[in-house]
């Protein structure tokens, strides 16, 4: 039995380069010099290896179930005709190549791999660079995106594409990538059951992440960091992230997470640092914010509006100049076991639970939500001052909003 | 004047309280930055502090010093020296010694933690000329107020009521104003506003050099555009020299005409 696994193995590398000796290995002095042209002559299932070269080629299209992979990182360059790769066929799988030039355009979205109403595919150690869209999947379902690096050069919004997108896709894993400058590092828009796991997306224009119209993924492990606005998350249901890192996103119109029209998210042991805004919440409903670490954010939780029944719980709030801003009176939102680092209570008991409530809003940060124009008063003795007074007797923040336990130590 | 300069900067060199004010600045510094070795996060804790102790100690400072050497003063005035030489020379003094002990009790802690290595320099330095800028203005505004009132405790009062004014009572005015006309654009009357107030435009000044400026969203970018370019920098520094020349004009005036 296992002398025969053995022997099976000892053939795996003969019969490969067996495939490669039959004609479909490409290289610039092989009968094949064109990936167009392998592909063609390929038979479905066929493995197609391109050696190490440099390839002038774009509008390839993959028409039939093949495994094409690169050896030495080939390099596939577009020269900016427009889109490089089509996959319209199942069970397609791409490995290991370089590819550089992706046209732009104003009126179609070139991308360097697109694939369209296929599933089962795999596109992994791929490298782009000079790109307009990266990786565009369309209408296709349970694909793997592996450990892929897009590197762009957007400059603006307007002329420049996202890394990898999805539009109408289903079940697909995005894990490993790292995607940086480009306009979205990661767009999903009516993709649903999309795992996206320990990818980093960072330097980007618009959002590290994007997120519209997407119900039942899940993102864990992933970091986003230095984007123009960061990760916006709107119009879905039934979200997990987990463990995600949010970092860096500064500037005056930047935030961390931008939660907009969700429902049941759970958003837990995420790290959120130095975030203008860390999390900007709008109309999101059943949102648990478990375990997480909020630290010198100038906002940690920036309330708008019309958010029901959230449960905050265990989360650290460090060193944030605003832990909590509501723009209103009402509050149905809970509160609970978190640790402030403004707190100034005190634990009689010693059971590492403060015995006074604290109240996260401070009466600058509502006047601040009225009257944007009074945060030049920032860090004048006279806020500290009515700061203090509200917090003693609070007429004008939220009532009920307090954390009746909170913690004494960093959890 | 000069004379007279010397002489009060010596007899403030050897009194008791500047080296308590050096001291008071000297530990506060340590301290700050044995707790946290962040040079940059430190300039925010000291502006805090500089921002409204300074003006605090400048104007009791003005004043006592005022009252007590009322009856050297008149001594002077019995010499055949001008007023304003006499009444200058003091201020200088005073306002002179103030500002090094303050330079000397910050500056030194931040010099031995390696301030010339670090990129905070130029936000330290900027802390300091604002301290400085303060104490000239709230050391001449003491003098304006010490002259005007005979009376010691009315002398202090006022002093004390302009600091408070200064450092609290205008910038609740100037909020209550901002949320009463919120309907308007605002943004000009805030930039008006925070360059009036010497205090005001200091802290202004100073957290816009720090990256905490963006959390002020699209008031912190207009900001930012005016005090951000070298013009915004000058005017500002000229606003607060103004703050300096006419309170020294006044003391000069007043003066001169004064009946001892």
């Amino acid at each position: 039995m296992h002398l025969k696994i053995f022997s099976l193995l000892l053939t795996l590398p003969l019969s490969l380069s067996l495939l490669v000796a039959n004609g479909t290995g490409v290289c610039e002095k092989c009968p094949i010099k064109s990936i167009q042209e392998a592909i063609d002559q390929a038979s479905a299932g066929d493995t197609i290896f391109i050696q190490k070269g440099i390839y002038k080629e774009s509008n390839i299209l993959v028409d039939k179930p093949l495994v094409i992979i690169g050896e030495d990182f080939p390099t596939i360059d577009g020269e900016d005709r427009g889109e490089i790769i089509r996959i319209v066929s199942d069970s397609v799988t791409i490995d290991g190549v370089f590819i550089v030039n992706v046209g732009t355009s104003y009126t179609s979205d070139h991308a360097a791999i697109r694939v369209v109403k296929s599933s089962h595919f795999v596109i992994q150690n791929v490298v782009l660079e000079k790109l307009f869209f990266g990786i565009f999947i369309e209408k296709s379902q349970e694909g793997k995106i592996y450990h892929n690096k897009i590197i762009g050069d957007a400059q603006d919004e307007y002329n420049s594409g996202n890394g990898i997108h999805l539009w109408y896709s289903k079940k697909i894993s995005i894990s490993k990538n790292t995607v940086q400058n480009v306009r979205d590092g990661i767009y999903l828009e009516f993709a649903d059951s999309i795992t996206v796991v320990g990818n980093i997306s960072r330097d980007n224009l618009r959002y590290g992440l994007h997120f519209m119209f997407s119900n039942n993924d899940v993102y864990n492990d992933n970091v986003f960091e230095n984007n123009g606005a960061g990760v916006a998350v709107m119009f879905s249901k039934h979200i997990s992230m987990y463990n995600n890192q949010f970092r860096d996103n500064w500037g005056t119109a930047s935030f961390g997470l931008l939660l907009k029209e969700i429902n049941d998210l759970e958003i837990e042991h995420n790290l959120f640092e130095s975030n203008t805004i860390a999390i900007s919440v709008e109309g999101a409903n059943r949102v648990n914010y478990l375990n997480n670490e909020f630290k010198s954010n100038g906002w940690a939780i920036k309330v708008r509006g019309a958010c029901y029944t959230n449960l905050f719980k265990g989360n650290s709030f460090l060193n944030n100049s605003f832990d909590v801003s509501y723009n209103s009176r009402i509050n149905d939102n809970l509160f609970e076991g978190n640790y402030w680092s403004n707190y100034s209570g005190y634990d009689l008991d010693k059971d590492g639970v403060g015995d006074v409530p604290y109240r996260p809003v401070k009466l600058f940060s509502y006047i601040v939500n009225r009257t944007p124009e009074a945060i030049v008063l920032m860090r004048s003795l006279f806020i500290d001052i009515i700061d203090f007074s509200e917090k003693v007797s609070p007429v004008f923040t939220p009532d009920e909003l307090v954390d009746k336990h909170p913690l004494m130590n960093v959890l | 004047m000069f004379k007279i300069l010397k002489y009060s900067f010596y007899d403030l060199a050897r009194s008791r309280w500047s080296y308590i004010y050096f001291l008071f600045y000297f530990i506060l510094a340590l301290v700050l930055l044995f707790l946290n070795h962040d040079l940059s996060k430190a300039v925010i804790t000291l502006m805090n502090v500089i921002i409204i102790l300074v003006p605090l100690i400048g104007t009791i400072f003005g004043v006592m010093y005022y009252y007590n050497s009322r009856e050297f003063t008149e001594l002077l005035l019995a010499q055949p020296i001008k007023r304003k030489s006499i009444f200058l020379g003091q201020y200088l003094g005073i306002a002179i010694s103030l500002s090094l002990s303050l330079l000397l009790g910050i500056g030194i802690p931040f010099v031995i933690y390696g301030l010339f290595n670090s990129a905070a320099i130029w936000d330290f330095s900027l802390l300091l000329l604002t301290g400085v800028f303060l104490t000239f203005i709230f050391v001449a505004l003491a003098f304006n107020i010490s002259i005007d009132n005979e009376n010691k405790i009315k002398g202090f009062g006022y002093a004390v009521l302009l600091w408070l004014f200064m450092a609290v009572i205008y910038d609740g005015l100037f909020l209550m104003s901002l949320v009463m006309f919120e309907d308007y654009p605002l943004d000009k009357f805030s930039l008006i506003g925070s360059m009036l107030n010497p205090i005001d435009l200091s802290r202004t000044l100073i957290l816009l050099k720090l990256d905490i400026s963006v959390l002020m969203g699209y008031t912190g970018a207009v900001f930012k555009q005016y005090f951000g370019t070298n013009v915004g920098l000058f005017t500002s520094l000229g606003v607060l020299f103004i703050w300096i020349i006419v309170p020294v004009r006044r003391i000069v005036i007043r003066a001169k005409r004064k009946d001892f």
